[in-house]
């Protein structure tokens, strides 16, 4: 079969089984959108912005597993693109981004809308790839599909100068069945003899933890760690990126761990005597201060990029693979070792955390007059009966959200967990919505955060994709707001905003459904509401307590045994937050 | 410790700015970078030399091996090995030197490439610390400019970086 560039690409997307493309034409990419013209395989999701383009694709990827793809044209197209690149790549998305660039023989030349955009990106992609051969596009797709998915996923860009595209020159077409790669070869199984080191370790633990993370879920691999710790019988803990891989309702799960984790999560890193930490990655909003993180454990990590591993933090037995080979083998060695578990051992060890765990940590006021951010989410939970899709942006909202709404299953939490990207909650909510059209999908957001990506809205419009969301209106970057109250003696140096736009117009303005909830009692009946109305995409604009926050907290330079607490241990017990 | 690391490379264009980009981006040290194509046309040599206590070099080596251009790396430092640099040196000569620099290029087994009226280009090979000290024995308002290639390195014995 002869194709041209353009087709070329149409083709090998298709054949490599695309179904959504979330993209924004322009010059460099116009022979593209004319091949895409002509077929219906491929369905083209036209966004308002590239960012939304990028967090779209994201939000899909997440929420399946399968890689969000991406087209944006040269210059602006390109770098409006960066930023969605660079949260699916700290979050390990797998994701593949085709950026026009102008033709072959002008780059260079600071031709028109052109940029570099294989140097802009290198920092911030697993790889990327600048097209000089039309006969090797086909190739270079399905390289950047093999990246992008395999080992450690991240996003991979194939920039396409647009003499590549010609429509004009044909050549021959065949997608690659399979690819191999001489420089890429990831680890699959785990070292047998450092699985038995960590089997032997495990079992020989008196204050045992499991910490496990977003690999899990990356991994595909959450069957495996709820058989692995059922059973153990041991407490886990999950990071912010790891919700939902294992059940959040579960007697074992002791909540998120870190800056805004449990009390009890924190407590018991610090004291345990071993963790394993599961695709999980040591960040800093997880460990607080290095020097003092958990000081009298010994540590296994099983992580699939080695880069991982003792980067942060020193381990004792390292095994890199991932992480379900590696948990079938953990489990299938335990069931056959005769020793067990310390039950002893474990019946203390879980006395001391159910201690922890009567602090409340999350405790709140129950009894205010304003909306508390903390309630409208327990509502959520409760009207979507836990199955909702729950995308989010960053601030304050983000963490009431991992913190009340308790995900059992994975791919539900969607959020920008390393770079921390305000505007990821609405597009990525289009993207899950797309992904699965019949489940309810809501993004939780604050007025500062939707406004970085409101254009989408119109976007949710075209495309049918009636997603609810949810906004905190607490009328302040609360979660900047929260850092200048703790640390520079609250002075809220421009974390507010004059003007806020009328969400319920706004809404209306995009053809939405627009409503605003200012007294606790609506808030339950304006989800009823809500989410009855199936296909229509409803901003509710939540006027929440101004000056709540999220609770409890490791502030800056401290370690997990120093959380703040809202109602420190040993104070008598307010009645109002009993 | 000072480690000098060898790295089989994907010659594609770019692949270079991978690597120095990947030293700046983690704010790694490095002190030399050579490159050049190999017997094997898609294959390029480095030979990087940096340095860092035990932590940072093995993240050096983890993160350099993450890159997809990457072929294999080693650690030369972790064994017997062997480096050379190559240095060209324009020195200033004058009646009463040329003899002086003469013998002092012929101690270091140097060859003189270059003889103007006024100056000699020496070319000398060798370990990076022999080239300092050829350079420390001739007289600093002598020397025009000094090229330096940066150290490469190869192991002893039958064992070989190769695909
Ligand atoms: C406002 C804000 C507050 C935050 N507060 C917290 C907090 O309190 N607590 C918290 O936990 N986080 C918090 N975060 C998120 C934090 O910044 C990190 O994103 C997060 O902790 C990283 O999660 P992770 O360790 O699970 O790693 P991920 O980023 O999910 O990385 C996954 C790891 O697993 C590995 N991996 C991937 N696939 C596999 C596989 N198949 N097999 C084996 N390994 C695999 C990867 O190599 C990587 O090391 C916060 C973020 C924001 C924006
Ligand atoms: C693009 C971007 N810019 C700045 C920040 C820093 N930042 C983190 S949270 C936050 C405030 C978010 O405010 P809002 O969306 O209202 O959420 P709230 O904390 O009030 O719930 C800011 C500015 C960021 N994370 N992302
Ligand atoms: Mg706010």
């Amino acid at each position: 079969m002869e194709l041209n560039g353009a087709q070329i690409l149409v083709q090998s997307l298709k054949d490599e089984g695309v179904e959504f493309l979330f993209g924004y034409p322009g010059g460099a990419v116009l022979h593209l959108y004319d091949a895409l013209f002509h077929q219906q395989d491929i369905k083209h999701i036209l966004v308002r912005h590239e960012q939304g383009a990028t967090h779209a694709a994201d939000g899909y990827a997440r929420a399946t597993g399968k890689p969000g793809v991406v087209l944006v044209t040269s210059g602006p197209g390109a770098t409006n693109a960066v930023t969605g690149i660079a949260t699916a790549h700290l979050d390990s998305i797998p994701m593949v981004v085709i950026s026009g660039q102008v033709p072959t023989p002008v780059i260079g030349s600071d031709a028109f809308q052109e940029v570099d955009m294989v140097g802009i990106t290198r920092p911030c992609v697993k790889h990327n790839f600048l097209v000089k051969d039309v006969n090797k596009l086909a190739e270079t797709v399905k390289k950047a599909f093999h990246v992008a998915t395999t080992g450690r996923p991240g996003p991979v860009v194939i920039d396409i100068p647009k003499d590549i595209t010609d429509p004009n020159i044909k050549v021959p077409y065949k997608y690659p069945r399979k690819v191999s790669m001489r420089s890429y070869n990831p680890v699959v199984k785990g070292h047998k003899k450092q699985i038995r080191k960590a089997v032997d370790l495990l079992l020989s633990a008196k204050k045992p933890m499991i910490y496990s993370g977003g690999g899990v879920i990356l991994g595909e691999a959450h069957k495996q760690l709820i058989e692995f710790t059922r059973l153990l019988g041991y407490p886990i803990t999950n990071t912010l990126m790891g919700l939902g891989a294992y059940p959040a309702t579960d007697k074992q799960f002791v909540g998120m761990l870190g800056m805004h984790g449990t009390y009890e999560a924190n407590m018991s890193m610090h004291e345990s005597d071993v963790i394993i930490a599961i695709g999980a990655r040591f960040d800093d909003r997880v460990t607080g201060k290095l020097d003092e993180f958990c000081p009298y454990a010994k540590i296994i990590h099983i992580d699939v990029d080695p880069a991982s591993i003792a980067k942060n933090v020193m381990v004792d037995v390292p095994i890199v693979g991932e992480v379900k080979p590696v948990l079938e083998t953990m489990i299938e060695m335990i069931n056959e070792d005769e020793k067990r578990p310390d039950k002893k051992a474990l019946v203390k060890w879980w006395e001391q955390i159910a201690k922890w765990q009567a602090l409340d940590s999350l405790a709140y006021d129950r009894n205010s007059d304003l909306i508390k951010p903390q309630y409208v989410i327990e509502q959520l939970y409760e009207v979507t009966k836990g199955n909702a899709f729950v995308t989010s942006d960053v601030g304050q909202h983000q963490m009431y959200a991992a913190q009340f709404y308790h995900f059992d299953k994975p791919r539900r939490w969607i959020n920008s967990g390393g770079l921390g990207t305000m505007g990821f909650g609405l597009p990525a909510a289009i993207g899950v919505k797309l992904a699965h059209p019949k489940s309810d999908v809501a993004c939780v957001t604050g007025e500062a955060s939707i406004q970085m990506c409101i254009q989408e809205l119109s976007t949710a419009l075209q495309y049918k994709t009636p997603v609810k969301i949810v906004n905190l209106n607490n009328r302040y970057m609360g979660m900047v707001r929260q850092w200048q109250e703790f640390t520079y003696e609250s002075r809220y140096s421009h974390s507010y905003m004059d003007t806020i736009p009328d969400f319920v117009k706004l809404a209306e303005a995009y053809g939405h459904v627009g409503m605003r909830i200012e007294k606790p009692e609506d808030v339950r009946s304006a989800f009823e509401e809500a989410f009855a109305m199936k296909d229509r995409t409803v901003f509710m604009d939540f006027m929440t307590d101004r000056t709540e926050n999220v609770y409890p907290m490791i502030e800056a330079g401290k370690a997990h045994h120093e959380m703040r607490l809202r109602v420190p241990p040993g104070t008598p017990v307010d009645r109002e937050l009993a | 410790m000072r480690h000098i690391i060898s790295i089989l490379i994907e010659n594609e264009s770019g692949a270079l700015s991978r690597v120095a980009g990947l030293f700046s981006a983690r704010g790694y040290n490095i002190e030399s970078l050579t490159v050049a194509p190999t017997e094997d046309e898609t294959l390029s040599r480095m030979t990087l030399v940096t340095w860092g206590d035990e932590n940072i070099i093995e993240q050096i080596t983890k993160q350099l091996n993450k890159l997809i251009d990457v072929v294999k790396l080693i650690d030369l430092a972790e064994a017997v090995h062997i480096e050379r640099e190559l240095m060209m040196i324009k020195i200033k000569t004058t009646d009463e030197t040329r003899e002086e620099i003469k013998r002092m290029s012929d101690i270091f087994r140097g060859k003189i490439i270059d003889v103007a009226a006024n100056s000699y280009v020496v070319e000398i090979t060798g370990p990076s610390d022999k080239l300092d000290a050829f350079i420390a024995a001739i007289d600093d308002g002598s020397i025009i400019e000094v090229v330096r290639s940066g150290p490469t390195g190869i192991s002893r014995g039958e064992n070989g970086l190769r695909l």
